[in-house]
């Protein structure tokens, strides 16, 4: 019995990991109608960051070894991922809406001025050129920009342009991430020293769990606050609603747009700081894929644009999950077969409910 | 004027970003190919190609394995090279996949033209690439490869080290024999040659010394959560587990295992073989305190041969070398070896299909090969035939327990 209510415990933990993800995946969503494949490599770049963090932390000798420190390095990860969303989606989706081409040629122009100034460091070269290096890529990019976005009104690139820059920034971040001289490939571990477990009429419950599970609970509490009771949480809807009729009301529906972003990457950085530094798990650039590609489906799962459907699509696969592991030897399904029963449950679902438990099911108008 | 304003915006934020990146940013080991060698051969160089891992999730593995390769190839040079004919290494990254290692060793056959080549650590990778040396006929020795499927590949596959069966025989062995623990339960990961290969032999021997396996589960590498196999082991109650991963996974898990509350002590082989290990267990004293592993050296080897490895390589890259080096180390002595018994080619040409040819003979017939990790003998299946350790976890270190001899 006690075996079950701890396996029962851990199937939550692992599920609140996969709902704290697909948050943002489905805040996203919920507006923009994108299906934002960076969102698990904001989920890696959350990780370093938290490593950042904590290495900052402690050359300041303010590491408190315990829960707060633990807070605190998460509010700093949001806050920095939460930049990085803004400046993803300035660099990479608003050139598809709307006519720009600063962001996009200095973003691309600092990368490779970045790069080639480190470059040339290791190479004992004088760095000195890499600023025209920048220049060079920045001026020929906005040129570029400039050229063929004249000849197009804003709002003429079709939904899977954004699908498809979205796998685009996905790659930029994971290959960015694996060079040298930005994150490295090695594996690094994020370890909060938190105290260890207590116990609930003797099942151990570790901090860890209660922790991970609360942060998912609190965001998604604040989340919701901000959709429903907040003005730019109306605005939000609006804009998922009908955006031209809501820029028609005065709705500053870029701006809408990119406090989405924010929002989405700060919750994705939240994740990947809480998930490897509460499992203690080893993460490199790549770490993002699988837990991305698990919280889209528990997104779907729980349906799309729904943000309590985060929560319990998240819950059913971390569940799930457990429970094969631990009784499915019972039955003739080995270990092996985890991810496997989890993505047939997705079949099982979609097929009773095309649009996930809460999702709203809006026939296509003609 | 909104350009004008999100212009200024915009030259904040990539430089912030770049600089909070660059915060974390991890600067690779720099290997001393600066400080040229003294060498004092003067021949023709014969280039030796060597693929491995110096980036990517066994980044340790190549890196470590390369080191030992860098020395065993100075120490030669500085010693006139052989025959007069210095040793030049070609290293080319696979960052652990095996696809990559696949490509770089087509590189490293048509382009460099390479006279034998050395690698990899992880088996996956060797098993992907040992096709294409074989159908090419030139000779591979795979330092630390221990699959079996490794040097089944063909004729010009070899390896300088033990394979899995006497692997997982040993460490059944040492189970049963040494610790008297008659109940284990294994975590392998099901996608990976090394670990099933290993836990294969583990079941098989360890039933027929009379031990009960009470449960194996699986689980994949870069997983975030193995409680839930975790508890399903603690409910059989085990006296050890056993676990023939790799170290980035080991760590995460022991330190799981323990916050669950199982405290059994674990067991893995050559794979756990790094600085990284303990890192991963929370740090030294922590979840892996008191843990075993089979490797194929020990640090705190009395050998002098192995004593003076130890010292010198301390003295190049300030930190104990690993098994991995010290095989690396040996892969390239049991390569010279061979070429010195081949002799010099009449053409002077070291990639010749007959010189390679050749080489591949004398490598096959290798014997009492004295080096740091004991002494090797290439044996009929192209493998080495050599004794193996059994290590204890203690703090940061891997001391010694047992050696156990090949049958």
């Amino acid at each position: 019995m006690h075996e079950l209510a701890a396996q029962i415990v851990n199937g939550i933990q692992l599920g609140s990991i996969y709902a704290l993800i697909a948050l943002g995946y489905t805040m996203v969503y919920g507006v923009l109608k994108l299906i934002n494949f960076a969102h698990g490599d904001v989920y890696m770049v959350g990780a370093y960051t938290g490593l950042g963090a904590i290495f900052v932390l402690d050359k300041l000798k303010i590491r408190a070894n315990s829960a707060p420190e633990a807070i605190l390095v998460l509010i700093i990860t949001m806050i920095v991922c939460g930049a990085l969303g803004y400046f993803i989606e300035q660099a990479a989706y608003r050139p598809l809406r709307s006519r720009a081409w600063v962001a996009p040629s200095i973003f691309l122009g600092g990368a490779f001025g970045y790069i080639s100034w480190q470059v040339a460091a290791d190479a004992n070269r004088n760095p000195a050129s890499c600023g025209s290096i920048a220049f060079v890529v920045a001026i020929s990019i906005a040129l570029l920009l400039r050229k063929t976005q004249s000849n197009r009104s804003a709002r003429v690139s079709p939904r899977l342009t954004a699908l498809i820059t979205a796998i685009g920034v996905s790659l930029f971040l994971e290959n960015f991430g694996v060079l040298p001289q930005v994150f490295g490939s090695d594996q690094r571990f994020i370890l909060f020293s938190l105290p260890s477990n207590f116990r609930l009429d003797g099942i151990a419950i570790d901090l860890p769990t209660v922790m991970i599970f609360a942060v998912s609970f609190v965001l998604m509490g604040l989340l919701t606050f901000v959709v429903t009771r907040t003005k730019i949480g109306k605005a939000i809807r609006a804009v998922s609603f009908d955006a031209d009729a809501a820029s028609l009301m005065g709705i500053n529906t870029d701006r809408v747009t990119s406090i989405t972003f924010v929002l989405g990457a700060a919750l994705a950085g939240a994740a990947g700081v809480m998930v490897t530094g509460v499992t203690g798990t080893s993460f490199t650039p790549y770490v993002g894929l699988m837990p991305g590609v698990k919280a889209f489906i528990a997104a779907v799962l729980g349906g799309i644009g729904s943000i309590p459907g985060a929560l319990i699509g998240g819950l059913i696969m971390g569940l799930a999950e457990t429970m094969v592991v631990a009784y499915g030897s019972n039955v003739g399904i080995p270990s092996t077969y985890r991810d496997a029963v989890a993505f047939f449950i997705l079949i099982v679902i979609l097929l009773v409910r095309p649009s996930g438990i809460l999702g709203k099911y809006t026939p296509e108008k003609v | 004027m909104p350009t004008q304003s999100r212009f200024r915006t915009f030259l904040a934020f990539p430089v912030g970003l770049l600089i909070s990146m660059s915060g974390c940013a991890n600067k690779p080991d720099t290997t001393p190919q600066g400080s040229q060698p003294r060498s004092t051969a003067t021949g023709t160089p014969i280039v030796i190609g060597e693929y491995g891992s110096t980036t990517g999730l066994t980044s340790t593995f190549g890196l470590s394995t390369d080191h030992g390769i860098e020395m065993a190839v100075d120490a030669i040079n500085a010693s006139g090279g052989i025959n007069g004919h210095p040793l030049k290494v070609d290293l080319k990254d696979d960052e652990g996949k095996p696809d990559e290692a696949l490509s770089v060793v087509r590189l490293l056959i048509s382009q460099d033209n390479v006279t034998a080549i050395l690698g990899e650590v992880a088996s996956k990778s060797s098993i992907a690439a040992a096709p294409e040396c074989n159908s090419k006929m030139v000779p591979m020795i795979s330092p630390s490869s221990t699959n079996v499927k490794v040097t089944q590949v063909g004729p010009y596959i070899f390896r300088a080290c033990f394979i899995d069966p006497f692997q997982g025989t040993a460490a059944a062995k040492f189970v049963m024999n040494d610790l008297h623990l008659k109940n284990v339960a294994i975590m392998t990961d099901a996608a990976n040659d090394y670990s099933t290969g290993l836990t294969s032999a583990f079941e098989k021997n360890y039933t027929i010394l009379g031990g009960h396996i009470v449960l194996t589960q699986s689980y994949t590498a870069g997983d975030v959560d193995f409680k839930a196999q975790l508890l399903a082991i603690k409910a059989k109650n085990p006296d050890l587990l056993y676990v023939p991963g790799y170290y980035g996974d080991v760590g995460p898990m022991a330190r799981q295992a323990r916050e669950i509350g199982l405290t059994i002590p674990m067991m893995g082989g050559d794979g756990w073989d790094s600085p990284k290990l303990v890192e991963g267990a929370g740090g030294p004293g922590q979840a892996l305190e008191g843990s075993y592993f089979t490797d194929h050296y020990a640090v705190s080897n009395p050998d002098p041969a192995g004593k003076k490895f130890v010292e010198t390589y301390k003295l190049e890259y300030h930190e104990d070398p690993d098994a991995l080096a010290a095989m690396g180390y040996d892969a390239v002595g049991v390569l010279a070896d061979a070429i010195k018994r081949t002799g010099t080619p009449a053409n002077g040409d070291f990639a010749s299909k007959q010189y390679r040819s050749k080489l591949r003979d004398a490598i096959a017939t290798t014997k009492n090969f004295q080096g740091v990790t004991g002494n090797i003998t290439i044996g009929p299946d192209r493998n080495a035939i050599k004794p193996l350790v059994v290590l204890q976890i203690h703090g940061k270190d891997f001391n010694f327990v047992s050696r156990v001899n090949p049958d």
